[in-house]
């Protein structure tokens, strides 16, 4: 594949003439004058034509038919009728020079720079409606700073905003994160070093719970805490609710984080003696630990964007309440879903800043698993790697402080190695 | 060296290590060794050495902590069917097998069942299923194999950002724009299309373009389409992952073969993607039936079977949940816990179907590894 395509991409754009060798081709290169590589993809000129011509005559015929042909109308009518008249006045234009093959091969290839770019826009438009109406909400400076205890559906926009869904979305996840990565990294853990039948069933478990639906989720916090156990709704019982539904998805994704972290530096560490604990908690989670934040992170994602758990087991507020285990609380995504369903015009302002601040949180969230999962598993940041350098160095001073004359990795490199094939210090310092 | 005898004449059963990876590597190369090395005692036996510190207090301690890490995960997930289906249980004896066969939601006079919920949730996840799922293979081979590779970690990283939008996010969008865009192509749709019952709307006549808009909105249609973009970029995400496994030796096979950039799909990486394709499309379809918000922002809840989905009028079980647990009896409350354990089963059913078919298939034994 990669083969194929750096041969195509380095060819500048000789499709259109047919002709054998070109005789300046053939000087420089006698071995083979008439070797051409096939090309897969790139551009080429007579694919550009062709491919505005198709467009061009496409809208041409469909403008006829529309307007002087047949009774259709509609701009999406319009749309999806010159979009096939295109594609078929484009295969035929490729099947004048081209076979069979290499027609399918075009208009596939054109099919799927459609489907990419309906799907991309569609989800462009979707975040960038909310981050469109939420422009009228988001400057003004209270609607970070105030709760909605004084201000009505009727008040403007300068007065209230969404500080108590804020702190309640922060609070809820904060607790949601005390169980879930405990809990999550160690069955992760537990999957990955206890092989056997049940850790396989324990898995196939979480696996299938990953799609739990999310309102099942609170509905169970609410059949155990609230209806069970008689406690009221608050934000301790959103935060279980957000629990029960991240926990899957983080041991899903810590699991297969793990099983990347490879095989010879745990052998390596039990090879040195060290107990399993140890094993895991210097080799196995400091290797893992980028794409465990990540998984971490996304998992995150997922429960700060959820509504409906929330909704069954926070009750709803429009104060600020800083305490999670009495009273409503209520969180960034469920104070959209109040706010919209208002008919007042300021209320869905506030409903579509408020999705944009969720957005933005979201978002940030994103960056920051990007730039910590960058790196694959066993790779250092260089702070990383200066501190296990550094290490390494003190473990080189103390074995050199042991001194054991007949063990030469022991001895000091410039007695044992006086050719200079000195061992690197770096090398040894995985267990600190 | 006593150590060790004692450790090889330990019975394989009662030796916790044994079914571990590392040790099974290691069993097959002691053998070897032995052979190796036959006048020694140690390597007499052909058994594992296991490691000494193994044994300690601190990893005995470990294994157990971790064992119960599982069963606490276990128990939780196990929890959440256990108390519904207790919840439940009132209603389901109090109805029977009419729960499932009544469109009805009166649970105070004891009239309520998942008919029309049901059929619902599974016409809007259909809808969006039948949407996104060629978006997402196309998307996903736009990715792989056809995007210009400057351009495939940004569009990976998208996709992936887009999977994590929030889903109040998808159903604003669906409730403030889509809802009015949307019109002119389910009129479309009916009038062309009409004479199939799925298309059908009542209210209307064919070539009557004055009619009311009215009769289109808040439809099982508009929510599909809201709920097709929510789950494709997931969909999408997952396919990605396999076709991108698709081996670099065969691909390369087919291109020497003469195929074509599309041939060369068709014969390597579709085939290949299949696990994937189904799995993904399972992965959207459970997270489309479990969809709450974005459904209930948009449908006007119907208790009837409503089999016309660009007709106005829709349910889902989670958005009767979303609507009826405020001012749910105590009766009323064990009947959405029914009707949530209905949702709970069918989305179960739905990943199990997906896991078992992606572990059974090529890529997704390759990706287990």
């Amino acid at each position: 594949m990669t083969i194929v395509e750096t041969v195509v991409e380095d060819t500048p754009v000789p499709i259109a003439e047919a002709a054998p060798a070109g005789p300046s081709s053939g000087a420089s290169e006698p071995v083979l004058p008439a070797d051409r590589p096939r090309r897969i993809g790139g551009v080429s000129r007579s694919g550009v034509l062709s491919l505005c011509g198709a467009a061009a005559s496409g809208l041409c015929v469909t403008v006829l038919l529309f307007g002087q042909l047949a009774p259709f109308s509609g701009g999406l009518g319009f749309t999806v009728a010159a979009y096939l008249a295109f594609l078929a006045i484009y295969a035929v234009l490729i099947g004048l020079e081209e076979d069979g093959q290499a027609v399918r091969d075009r208009v596939m290839t054109v099919v799927l720079w459609t489907a990419a770019t309906l799907l991309f826009s569609g989800l462009f438009m979707v975040v960038g409606f909310t981050a469109w109406r939420g422009r009228e909400a988001l400057p003004h400076g209270n609607f970070f700073t105030q709760d909605m205890q004084s201000s009505g559906p009727l008040d403007p926009l300068t007065h209230g905003g969404i500080a108590h869904a804020m702190l309640g979305t922060l609070t809820m996840i904060a607790i949601a994160l005390a169980i879930t990565v405990p809990l999550g990294l160690a069955c992760a853990v537990y999957l990955n070093q206890i092989p056997g039948r049940f850790s396989r069933f324990v898995r196939t478990i979480v696996e299938a719970m990953t799609a739990l639906p999310s309102i099942v989720a609170g509905l169970m916090v609410y059949a155990t805490w609230i209806l069970g156990l008689g406690m009221q709704k608050s934000g301790l019982a959103a935060g279980f609710a957000i629990s029960v539904m991240m926990l899957p998805i983080v041991i899903r994704a810590s699991d297969v984080v793990l099983r990347l972290v490879p095989g010879t530096l745990t052998e390596a560490a039990e090879a040195l003696g060290a107990p399993r604990w140890r094993t895991v908690w210097h080799v196995v989670l400091p290797t893992a630990r980028s794409g465990l934040a990540t998984a971490v992170i996304l998992g995150t994602a997922r429960g700060i964007g959820e509504t409906s758990p929330v909704l069954l087991t926070a009750g709803f507020t429009a104060a600020l309440n800083a305490d999670p285990t009495s009273g409503p609380m209520v969180s960034l995504p469920l104070a959209v879903f109040n706010f919209v369903k208002s008919p007042e015009p300021a209320m869905i302002a506030r409903g579509f800043g408020a999705a944009a601040v969720l957005m933005a949180l979201v978002l940030v969230l994103f960056v920051i698993a990007r730039v910590i999962g960058g790196r694959g598993p066993g790779h250092q940041t260089k702070r990383q790697a200066r501190r296990t350098a550094r290490a390494s160095r003190r473990d080189m001073e103390r074995f050199d402080e042991l001194h054991v004359p007949g063990l030469s990795l022991f001895e000091r490199p410039e007695l044992s190695h006086p050719t200079g094939t000195a061992p690197s210090v770096p090398a040894t310092g995985e267990n600190d | 060296m006593a150590s060790a005898q004692e450790e090889s004449d330990r019975p394989e059963s009662d030796r916790p290590e044994s079914d571990r990876p590392e040790s099974d590597r290691s069993r097959a190369g002691i053998p070897v060794f032995g052979t190796l090395v036959p006048g020694t005692l140690v390597f007499d036996k052909p058994a594992p050495r296991r490691p000494y510190a193994a044994r300690g207090l601190g990893d005995r301690f470990f294994r157990y902590q971790l064992t119960a890490t599982g069963l606490a995960v276990l128990a939780i997930m196990a929890g959440v069917g256990l108390f519904l289906l207790l919840r439940a249980g009132q209603a389901l004896r109090a109805r029977g097998f009419a729960f499932l066969t009544t469109a009805e939601w009166q649970p105070d006079v004891h009239r309520f069942g998942i008919a029309a919920v049901l059929t619902g949730t599974v016409l809007i996840a259909a809808v969006a299923v039948t949407i996104s799922v060629p978006l997402a293979i196309g998307t996903a081979l736009f990715i792989s194999d056809v995007a210009p590779r400057k351009l495939r970690r940004t569009l990976v990283t998208m996709v992936d950002l887009m999977a994590a939008v929030p889903s109040v996010v998808y159903g604003l969008w669906g409730l403030f724009f889509l809802q009015q865009h949307v019109i002119g192509l389910s009129r479309w749709l009916s009038e062309w299309f009409g004479w199939i019952p799925l298309f059908k709307v009542d209210g209307t006549q064919p070539g009557e373009p004055l009619a009311s808009e009215s009769v289109f909105t808040a439809s099982t249609f508009v929510a599909g389409i809201v709920v097709a973009l929510m789950v494709a970029p997931i969909q999408c995400s997952v396919m990605r992952e396999v076709f991108s496994q698709a081996p670099a030796g065969e691909r390369e096979g087919a291109y020497a073969l003469g195929a074509t950039r599309w041939g060369m799909i068709r014969a390597v990486v579709l085939p290949y993607g299949k696990g994937g394709i189904i799995g993904g499309t399972m992965l959207g379809l459970g997270r489309a039936l479990g969809e709450t918000i974005a459904v209930y922002l948009i449908i006007s809840p119907v208790f009837t079977i409503q089999p016309h989905i660009l007709q106005t009028g829709s349910n889902s079980v989670s958005s009767l949940i979303a609507l009826h647990y405020g001012d749910a009896s105590t009766f009323g409350m064990s009947a959405l816990m029914a009707a949530g354990l209905a949702l709970f089963l069918l989305t179960l059913a739905v990943n199990f179907t997906a896991s078992s078919v992606a572990a059974r298939s090529r890529s997704g034994a390759q990706s287990e590894a």
